[in-house]
């Protein structure tokens, strides 16, 4: 078998034909990374036993663009998006599964820098990556990398998280700031090019959703707020729930060079993408409680009661603004931004 | 934020609210027009609304550029953008805008022609340099504050010599709408209730606040220019009101902190180099208006889309039911329309004020249906 000339070798057309030169593409790049059992076993699907519980699955796409960002890329987001996907639901996450589409003439080391933020994000996270793909487009019918990744998870007994059990009274909880992400990725754009000290919030969520759903079982509901931000999201659980939602801007937590750059762009945080972020609803006599095992958490030190399910027929979602007038925040209207995850 | 925070202060706003409750003389009514779609998503954002007594009423003047220009001129952009040679270039709210039989370039785009969105129009210059074998085509829109950057724009192409470079060019001029507002049908029947401006915040910036003091000479209208902060547009009213009370009529500034009588002379010299008045352009609402747009300067001809095109200028078919007109000649409300809502919708527009964030139908729909639906319930209690 050939070495792959990784430092300055490209993707091509017959690194996704099947034959010997995506075989060694797969030893000597993916499974060298994800290294594991389950991959080892060498067949075209993973074998493994569940621990029992109802069994969730999900899968994301990843198409952001530009691919490295501070905080992460496409490979860390890949693996983040799918497992907070799964944990949303209460469930530890088990298994991933990761499906490439290369466009020719993309670099071997740039896939390889990808490749490897996907292993370590698995690592650290504990779940591991067990089967995948490789397909190769032409030139010009990609965009360098795009990754799909499905997830294996298993929610633990006693637990019932579903979108549409918010009741009025519960408390609205927010694991931590919002906005990084996607201003983050704005601020690389070519035609923005502004530069802010800021960061991706991309991480896995699965460890602060287990302490949480230890200490407060009684958890309605979560969800992380990616594409359409908090409102969109909030939106969507008011309309599952038929509740209304009143929020409070002054509790919202919004890092300032994110604040700062929404403001100079004219975009309103509440819009903008999370990774690494979720929202929590529970029974009020919980909230404290559930406040205080997040906060305990290295990825909800940050968690905020942000507001509190209402009675409403309309299913809005309103804020009190730091002026002191109330608002509604409606679903987003069209794109905010492009590809963002 | 420094300098933003503090004109967003609560207790502030609800102390100057006080004062207004206090001064606005019960036995009549304050009918005040903010021109612009800034200050108009302002108040709707804070809920300035809700802070004001009942006889204080803002009207949403015709300050949004997107709502403003005309199907026609937008049909036109969608002709350039589907020529095979040309890459159009525009802001991003121009691109949802439903032109006639309600194809936007958005639609355009996904039909596979080359329209991008801008942040600036300093990047289309740019694209023009990458792709020289393409018409790179800036479609310009906007009040005096868009209009120094396009005219930069215009400088550089000169100098650059750019042969694939031109500017669609539907800049448009603010006194020159207000004078327009107030000389309407509805204007001389009485119908428009106007009785003082809210005047802009960063128009003023480039034009000063000299081109307002016709307002109240010519028409007894107070102007006072206002800031895009919530307490900036608090205030505002307050001034409007003390002058109506103590039956003054001049232009007041209460945006100081950055607008001076004579505004900015180096964007004003710019402008007057690379454009000249138009003898008369079409405002969607208020119609033909004499000298209230900018055409490209003769020196500049080759840079003109318009000429280099041999453009001609279209008619656009309106959706007879939209009140978009009558909305921005003052005389009517979001409400007013039967489309509002349903079945248009910010995801939906069948009319440009409910595209643009600065459109009162929009702001309307997205911050203020919430006080909609009380007055309803409340007329439905009653």
């Amino acid at each position: 078998m050939n070495r792959l000339n990784i430092a300055n070798g490209r993707v091509e057309m017959v690194h996704g034909s099947g034959g010997r030169a995506m075989a060694e593409l797969i030893d000597q790049l993916f499974a060298q990374a994800f290294d594991n059992e389950w991959l080892a076993q060498g067949n075209d699907q993973a074998q493994f036993t569940l621990p029992p519980g109802r069994v969730v699955m999900a899968t994301d796409s990843h198409v952001v663009s530009p691919l490295f960002f501070p905080g992460g890329d496409i490979g860390s987001l890949s693996v983040h998006g799918t497992i907070n996907d799964v944990a949303m639901s209460g469930a530890r996450p088990c298994y991933l599964s990761a499906g490439f589409i290369l466009e020719e003439g993309f670099p071997l080391a740039d896939l390889k820098r990808i490749v490897d933020s996907m292993a370590s994000a698995s690592k650290e996270a504990g779940v591991p990556i067990v089967t995948g793909d490789t397909k190769v487009v032409e030139r010009g019918k990609g965009d360098g990398v795009f990754i799909n990744t499905t997830g294996i998870g298993v929610v633990p007994e006693g637990l019932n998280l579903s979108g549409d059990r918010a009741q009025p009274g519960d408390a609205i909880l927010l694991s931590g700031t919002i906005g990084d992400h996607g201003v983050t990725i704005l601020s690389l754009r070519e035609s923005l090019g502004f530069e802010a000290d800021i960061q991706s919030d991309s991480q896995s969520l699965n460890r602060l959703v287990a302490a949480m759903v230890e200490v407060v079982p009684e958890i309605r509901c979560m969800r992380d707020p990616t594409r359409g931000g908090l409102a969109n999201t909030l939106n969507e659980l008011a309309k599952q729930s038929g509740v209304g939602m009143q929020l409070f801007e002054k509790q919202i937590p919004v890092r300032e060079p994110v604040r700062a750059a929404c403001e100079f762009l004219g975009l309103d945080p509440l819009y903008v993408a999370n990774e690494g972020k979720l929202i929590a609803i529970c029974p009020q006599e919980k909230a404290e409680q559930l406040l205080k095992a997040m906060r305990a958490q290295p990825q909800g030190r940050e968690a905020a009661i942000i507001g509190r399910v209402v009675e409403d027929s309309h299913h809005f979602v309103q804020m009190e603004t730091v002026f002191g007038g109330n608002r509604m925040v409606d679903w987003l209207n069209g794109e905010q931004l492009p590809r963002i995850c | 934020m420094k300098y933003v925070d503090e004109f967003r202060d609560g207790d502030k706003a609800r102390a100057i609210a006080g004062q207004i409750r206090a001064e606005a003389d019960p036995a009549r009514t304050y009918h005040l027009m903010e021109f612009c779609g800034g200050h108009t998503h302002a108040i709707f954002r804070y809920g300035i609304p809700g802070l004001l007594p009942d006889n204080v009423k803002l009207i949403h003047g015709p300050g949004c550029p997107v709502c403003v220009l005309p199907i026609g001129r937008l049909d036109m952009a969608v002709e350039l953008a589907r020529r095979p040679d040309v890459i159009l270039c525009t802001y991003g709210d121009m691109l949802r805008v439903p032109g006639s039989g309600r194809v936007s370039l958005m639609k355009v785009r996904a039909e596979g022609t080359d329209v991008r969105m801008l942040y600036s129009p300093a990047d289309a210059i740019k694209i023009a340099q990458q792709n020289p074998d393409k018409q790179v085509v800036f479609f310009a829109i906007g009040f005096e504050t868009t209009t120094p950057p396009t005219a930069l724009v215009l400088e550089q192409a000169k100098k650059l010599n750019l042969s694939n470079f031109s500017v669609f060019c539907n800049h448009v001029l603010t006194p020159a709408a207000m004078h327009a507002i107030l000389n309407t049908q509805e204007a001389d029947s009485g119908a428009l209730m106007l009785d003082g401006f809210i005047g802009p915040a960063h128009v003023s910036t480039v034009i000063g606040s000299a081109p307002y003091e016709p307002f109240p000479a010519q028409y007894g209208k107070p102007v006072v220019i206002a800031g895009f902060e919530p307490l900036d547009v608090l205030q505002a009213i307050l001034m409007l009101i003390r002058q109506l009370n103590e039956g003054r009529c001049e232009v007041e500034n209460e945006f100081t902190r950055a607008v001076t009588r004579e505004g900015n002379a180096k964007a004003k010299a710019l402008v007057e180099q690379v454009f000249e008045l138009r003898p008369s352009f079409e405002w969607r609402g208020l119609g033909a208006i004499p000298e209230s747009a900018l055409q490209i300067r003769a020196e500049y001809a080759e840079f003109d889309a318009e000429k280099r095109f041999a453009l001609t200028q279209l008619e656009g078919r309106e959706n007879k039911a939209c009140e978009c007109p009558a909305i921005l000649r003052g005389v009517k409300n979001p409400r007013d329309c039967k489309l509002f809502g349903d079945p248009c919708t910010p995801d939906n527009p069948l009319g440009s004020c409910m595209v643009s964030s600065e459109g009162a139908c929009a702001a309307y729909y997205s911050y203020g249906r919430l006080s909609d639906n009380r007055i309803a319930a409340e007329e439905v209690n009653a």
